[in-house]
Formats: C-alpha cells, sequence, structure tokens
C-alpha cells in the first residue's frame, strides 16, 4: 500500500500516482503545472509545463515533459496504460503566473500567459474538460494533488493553501 | 553544449573570470553602498540541470529576495542578484538606518531600495563586464520578486529551456563577514551569447 506517498515532480517532467499517494512539484512560477485525474480508478497524472510548444524545441533529444503539447499528450498515454479512459479525465492546473512585470512585455516574458492558453488549447483537443484553474497572477505556486480524492491543493507565499 | 567541445577548460576559466570581474566591481559597489567590507567568494561556473540552480539559494520553495533584469546589447542574458530575507533585512537596516518591519511584508520605501540596490550592482557588474569584453552590455530597468526560489529562477532558465535541460549558471557569492552568505549574483548568458563573449575575449572557439 502507497497510502500518502509522495510522488515529487520536478521542473519539466511527469508522472503519474494512485492507490493514495500524492504528486507534488514546487516552485510553479511561469510554469504550469497541469494534472489529470481519473476518479473511477483513483489514478492522478502531473506535468510540469515549462514551454507552450515542442514547435520551438532546437533541443537534439526532445524532453517532451517540457512543452504543454508534448507532455500532456505523453501523460494521457500513461494514464491510459493504466486503464484510463480519456472519457472520464478531468483536468485542473495551476501556475502561469508573470512574476515580473517589465514594461513592453516581450514575449518571453508573457510565457506563463502562453503557457496557460497553450495548456487550455490542448486540453480542448483531446476533449478533457478543465474543472477549475489557478492561473495568473505575479507569485509563485506549490501544488499536490491526491490520487485518492483529485483535490489540488496550491500553496503560495503570499495567499497561503486553498484547494481546488 | 557543442560550443564547449573545444577548449573547455579555457573557457569555462574565462567565465570564471567574468563572474570575478564583474561580481568583483559589484561587491566594491555594494561595500561603498552599505560603508562596510563585503567579500566575495571565488565565482562558480557550472552547467547545471534546472533543479539545482534553486538549489543554490536553499531550494525550489525558498523565499528569496530576487531583483531580476534582462541583459541587453551584444550578449544578451539574465542577470538575478539573490538574497535571503534575514541578510535582506540587515541590508536595509544598514542603509536606511532604521529597524525594517517586523512582518514579511516590505514598505515601499524598502522595495525601491531593493530595486536600487540591483540596479547600482548590475550596473557595476556589466559596466565592468563591458570595459573587459568591448562589447555593448545594458541593463533593463529591475524588478523585484520576493518569492520561492523555483518560481523566480525559472524566468532566467527559458532561453536554455528550448535546448536541453541544463543552463550554464555564473554564480558569485558575497559574503558577509567570512561565515554567512549574504547573497548570490547569478548571470546567465543566453546560449547565443558565449561565441561572442568568447570571441570578444580571444578564446578560440
Amino acid at each position: 500500500m502507497m497510502e500518502g506517498v509522495l510522488i515529487k515532480v520536478g521542473m519539466a517532467d511527469l508522472n503519474i500516482a494512485d492507490e493514495g499517494a500524492v504528486l507534488k512539484t514546487t516552485g510553479l512560477g511561469s510554469c504550469v503545472g497541469l494534472t489529470l485525474y481519473d476518479p473511477r480508478l483513483r489514478l492522478a497524472g502531473m506535468a510540469h509545463i515549462m514551454l507552450p510548444s515542442s514547435d520551438i524545441a532546437r533541443e537534439g533529444q526532445l524532453n517532451i515533459a517540457k512543452y504543454a503539447d508534448t507532455a500532456i499528450t505523453e501523460l494521457l498515454l500513461r494514464m491510459k496504460n493504466k486503464g484510463a479512459i480519456t472519457e472520464r479525465l478531468i483536468a485542473k492546473m495551476a501556475g502561469g503566473a508573470q512574476m515580473f512585470a517589465f514594461m513592453g512585455g516581450s514575449d518571453t516574458m508573457r510565457i506563463g500567459p502562453r503557457n496557460v492558453e497553450a495548456s487550455k488549447l490542448v486540453l480542448k483537443q483531446l476533449a478533457i474538460p478543465l474543472l477549475s484553474e489557478d492561473t495568473g497572477g505575479n507569485y509563485g505556486r506549490t501544488i499536490e494533488l491526491s490520487s485518492q480524492t483529485g483535490m489540488l491543493s496550491i500553496r503560495s507565499v503570499q495567499f497561503g493553501v486553498k484547494e481546488i | 553544449m557543442n560550443l564547449f567541445r573545444n577548449n573547455a577548460d579555457i573557457k569555462l576559466d574565462v567565465l570564471k573570470e567574468v563572474g570575478n570581474i564583474g561580481a568583483g566591481n559589484a561587491a566594491t559597489a555594494l561595500s561603498t553602498l552599505l560603508n562596510k567590507p563585503v567579500d566575495m567568494a571565488m565565482p562558480q561556473v557550472n552547467f547545471l540541470p534546472f533543479e539545482a540552480i534553486s538549489e543554490r539559494v536553499g531550494g525550489s520553495e525558498a523565499v528569496v529576495v530576487a531583483i531580476f533584469l534582462r541583459v541587453e546589447g551584444d550578449a544578451p542574458g539574465n542577470m538575478f542578484f539573490i538574497i535571503n530575507r534575514e541578510p535582506a533585512r540587515r541590508i536595509l537596516q544598514g542603509l536606511l538606518g532604521f529597524d525594517a518591519a517586523e512582518n514579511d511584508d516590505y514598505s515601499e520605501l524598502e522595495l525601491s531600495a531593493l530595486n536600487e540596490i540591483g540596479n547600482i550592482l548590475a550596473g557595476s557588474y556589466l559596466t565592468s563586464l563591458a570595459d573587459f569584453t568591448g562589447l555593448r552590455m545594458s541593463p533593463t530597468v529591475p524588478s523585484l520578486a520576493v518569492d520561492m526560489a523555483g518560481a523566480i529562477l525559472s524566468y532566467g532558465l527559458l532561453q536554455f529551456g528550448t535546448m536541453g535541460d541544463d543552463a550554464l549558471l555564473i554564480d558569485t557569492t558575497f559574503l558577509e563577514g567570512p561565515q554567512e552568505a549574504e547573497g548570490h549574483f547569478f548571470f546567465i548568458p543566453d546560449p547565443e551569447s558565449f561565441e561572442k563573449l568568447f570571441r570578444a575575449l580571444g578564446v578560440p572557439i
């Protein structure tokens, strides 16, 4: 039994959990923490997305957990391999902040909102409903998803803990 | 990174010197500002996995005071001056001459003072670097955040993000007295900037 076991998801990383384990990723700024949950199987998945699209990748070996398009698709695949069904899945997300305000605001500076937009678009394409989100703002977040309940808990320095 | 295939040792040494010269001048500026000695550790230059970069300042969730600015010009990059809350308080106390508020909120005056410190430090770092390399380098207006280190530093890694999962960090630690880390100066040149830095300093590519 893995009741309450904490599974850490790093930056540009993804993982799945069941049997009561909790997925956690820390220090989300402009990155988006995207979670999928199958309530029937009590199966949870989490991706720490850094960039909106793998189209901009220039790396030789693509880290598919890094980009919204490839990460969400891979997360879905991994969950399906564990028996999840797309129609049952619900998505939640947090992060996508704009940590620093700059005059002009180049594309790079708007990366948080762009990560959120890109993630939503991918979810729409995969026909997975976004149940709730806590995105935007100018502050960092640490999130935990319980595979027991599907509850996403979000902690920030300014606002403490909230659950969605 | 392909650029480091040849003469890697020389190149890393040159980047250490970049950190040395830049942060050396910034330390002098800080020392003048606070009217007390500020020491500096030997710069560390490493390719680090993204996760490991926030470990340098206490971990992804550690709350830090960070001043961030973009370096613009011939060799663009990201620059952070990062201090933990306690040393930030001491710096403000030294600078403003009165005790900063006990709670975690900073007053307008304190925020503006921290921003100005960032401005002065980054300015002296970049001026000396520009003199040393002959490259044009100027800072944008600094921006301040008090938040989780991971959330803050990820901003400086976006340029490297499209290329891999590591970034090259030039890290110089400021010391107040021999024992305690006062703050970190992070310079993360954009991947494209290294070739320009090396050429400017006559390092064979």
